[in-house]
């Protein structure tokens, strides 16, 4: 005695097979079973076992603590081409949610379009911050030079994070109580894994991440420029070693 | 594992052979003259100078070790009796001074023999010092170290034709050096999109031309390449010429893009071609010609249908590099199981040489190998299923005038040579 169950199944199976027609005509060619580069595996299992391998790829590579930014880049771009054909008639991955999921384990399965671009686009926000951080400042060059001189490191909250929770006018308690905010956790010695077990991971285990309060365009560049001049008197003349 | 050699070149007068190595070494080989008490040595390269170029650094900010690997040399043209080249890890670029000293001072009036200082009032005579020979030494120095100007990983050097500057590309900029100064570096391409998330694409390399001073090409993730004239604007942002060929619809897979990414692109001697590689094939493009390449050369298209274990292995991220000869009518370039293959532009043949010990022998000659992509394989042919994948020759370089071929097999590095030499 057939149940009903049996009965929706065959036509949930029915539906697929339309779905799968109508977006052929669409240019769909990795759900084409005809075509040479999706005939080395079937399909269905080529994506979707392609997709985690992707995504545990991904994960990998942001776990380094440097990531390799073009190994990163490809297998973000491979990702989402096998999601998109995942879902083809998916809203196009190309436009990403920009706010942030609290951590890539979550997502490692993640089938959800959101959820992985959201993932991917706040980690490499991340990435950005680190290079707000570590961009070196140079002494400002005397003339107008041709290209853009290598200058101090652009406005951004991202900066401003490592410093700490920042009152309202950081400039108040003068350069001394700016330094008194910087959070030292950074600099604790159990950060410091000896090479044997490995550094710190990257981006989500950084400098805190709490939201700095707003502040003005106008004195997040003449923060910069405080800090960079400070930094290039601190410095010893010049890395260059001379003839 | 620091052995692993990471870079290959010759200098301009291919005299000298420098290779750098994973432990931030460089080994510099010089090419014996003829000599009449061992005839038979002319032609070899021995070992000239080794020195640590670079050590591991910890950058203390983001609390990240940088590796010491040197990812490219470029020599300088040479101006005096010193040897100039450039070396370059993932952040700093530093200027070596390779000097011999076969003469040695004595006779000081100041110091004693041994070195010691001699009290001024105990001198009652002055000698002039005299030159005396001594064994040959051959000493580098870091005369100029280039830090600080990049955040991503430095991927390309590159001597302009000037000889006063060069250029050093990474992820996302390519900045502007003269060699004497080095606090302050310009930068002439920046692809970083204002929002990190809207990255799709990096630069892999980049190269200035051999004749044009004004004039560098770049390469991308995306198989794209952009050529940029400094004389039009000071930020390079927009190309004057951009070289892509069409995707061809019929070969289309998940992993076109990551098989399209560039990983080397170098100009012919005459200025007139330029080459890139990407990872199946290496084609030849016309400057005057953006639509398509003028030729293009299969490396290893067996590897076509094994894209996916290539993937799933990392090994389709492996970046290859090419070389031109010294009359631009062959390039050459390296693959897995230690293969290497060399184009003929005029004549249209190609050969695959393997670099391994087994193979070949000491002034042997090197036996061409095939591949057996299907079917029933021959006699002496090795199928696509026994190629070792961890044997990658990734670097590889040509004598600019003669045909000498120089091929770094993980480790080891080979030196071949045209019979006829």
């Amino acid at each position: 005695m057939l149940s009903k169950g049996l009965k929706r199944k065959r036509e949930e199976e029915e539906e697929e097979e339309e779905e799968e027609k109508e977006t052929l005509a669409v240019d769909a060619w990795w759900l084409d079973p005809g075509h040479p580069a999706v005939a080395q595996a079937p399909p269905t299992v080529a994506s979707s076992s392609l997709f985690d391998l992707s995504v545990i790829k991904l994960h990998h590579s942001l776990r380094q603590s440097e990531p390799d930014l073009r190994h990163l880049v490809l297998v973000v771009n491979t990702l989402r081409r096998i999601q998109a054909s995942m879902a083809p008639t998916a809203a196009l991955p190309s436009v990403p949610n920009l706010h942030p999921t609290p951590s890539m384990d979550d997502n490692l399965v993640a089938s959800s379009d959101a959820g992985l671009s959201a993932s991917v686009a706040s980690l490499l926000e991340d990435l950005s911050h680190i290079e707000d951080l570590s961009q070196a400042p140079q002494p400002p060059a005397d003339e107008v030079p041709p290209g853009r001189p290598i200058g101090g490191a652009p406005p951004s909250l991202g900066a401003l994070d490592l410093l700490g929770p920042a009152t309202g006018c950081l400039l108040d308690d003068g350069l001394e109580g700016l330094f008194e905010d910087i959070d030292t956790s950074m600099y604790d010695s159990e950060l410091w894994a000896p090479a044997s077990e490995g550094f710190k991971p990257g981006p989500e285990d950084g400098p805190g991440k709490e939201e700095a309060p707003e502040l003005d365009e106008a004195e997040l560049d003449y923060l910069m420029d405080v800090l960079v001049g400070t930094q290039a008197l601190e410095r010893p003349p010049g890395p260059g070693v001379d003839p | 594992t620091a052995d692993i050699i990471s870079t290959v070149e010759f200098n301009y007068s291919g005299d000298l052979l420098a290779t750098g190595d994973k432990g931030g070494r460089v080994v510099i080989f010089q090419r014996e003259q003829e000599n009449k008490i061992r005839p038979h040595s002319r032609g070899e390269y021995n070992v000239y100078s080794t020195f640590q170029s670079h050590e591991p650094e910890f950058d203390y900010l983001k609390s990240l070790e940088i590796e010491e690997k040197i990812n490219k040399i470029r020599w300088l043209p040479q101006q005096n009796a010193a040897h100039f080249l450039l070396s370059t890890n993932d952040k700093t670029i530093k200027l070596w001074k390779i000097s011999e000293r076969d003469k040695r001072a004595e006779g000081y009036n100041l110091k004693d023999e041994d070195g010691r200082l001699r009290d001024p009032f105990r001198i009652t005579a002055l000698r002039v010092p005299i030159l005396k020979p001594m064994d040959l030494m051959v000493e580098a120095s870091p005369r100029r170290i280039f830090a600080n100007a990049h955040t991503y990983h430095i991927n390309s050097i590159s001597v302009n034709s000037d000889h006063e500057t060069y250029l050093s590309a990474d992820d996302l900029r390519i900045n502007l050096w003269h060699l004497e100064i080095t606090d302050r570096s310009f930068n002439i391409v920046d692809i970083k999109p204002a929002n990190m998330e809207e990255l799709t694409e990096v630069i892999t390399a980049a190269e200035f031309h051999p004749h044009q001073c004004n004039v560098l090409v770049y390469s991308s993730s995306k198989g794209t390449i952009r050529l940029c004239d400094m004389r039009s604007s000071a930020l390079c942002d927009r190309h004057s010429k951009f070289f892509e060929e069409p995707e061809d619809p019929s070969s289309r897979s998940f992993f076109s893009e990551i098989i399209s990414s560039i990983s080397d692109v170098k100009f012919s001697h005459s200025g007139r071609y330029m080459m890139t590689r990407d990872y199946l094939s290496v084609k030849v493009w016309d400057l005057n010609m953006e639509s398509r390449p003028v030729e293009t050369h299969q490396v290893h298209e067996y590897l076509r249908s094994k894209l996916c274990s290539l993937y799933e292995n990392d090994c389709i991220f492996d970046k290859f590099e090419c070389c031109w000869n010294g009359s631009d009518s062959a390039v050459m370039t390296g693959s897995y199981n230690n293969f290497f293959r060399m184009f003929d532009r005029s004549t249209r043949r190609d050969v695959t040489l393997e670099a391994s010990r087994e193979s070949s022998k000491p002034r042997a000659s090197l036996k061409p190998r095939k591949v057996c992509a299907g079917g029933k394989r021959k006699k002496d042919e090795i199928s696509v299923d026994s190629l070792d994948f961890n044997k990658k020759i990734l670097h590889t370089a040509w004598h600019p005038v003669d045909n000498v071929i120089a091929v770094a097999a993980t480790n080891n590095l080979y030196i071949f040579q045209d019979k006829a030499n």
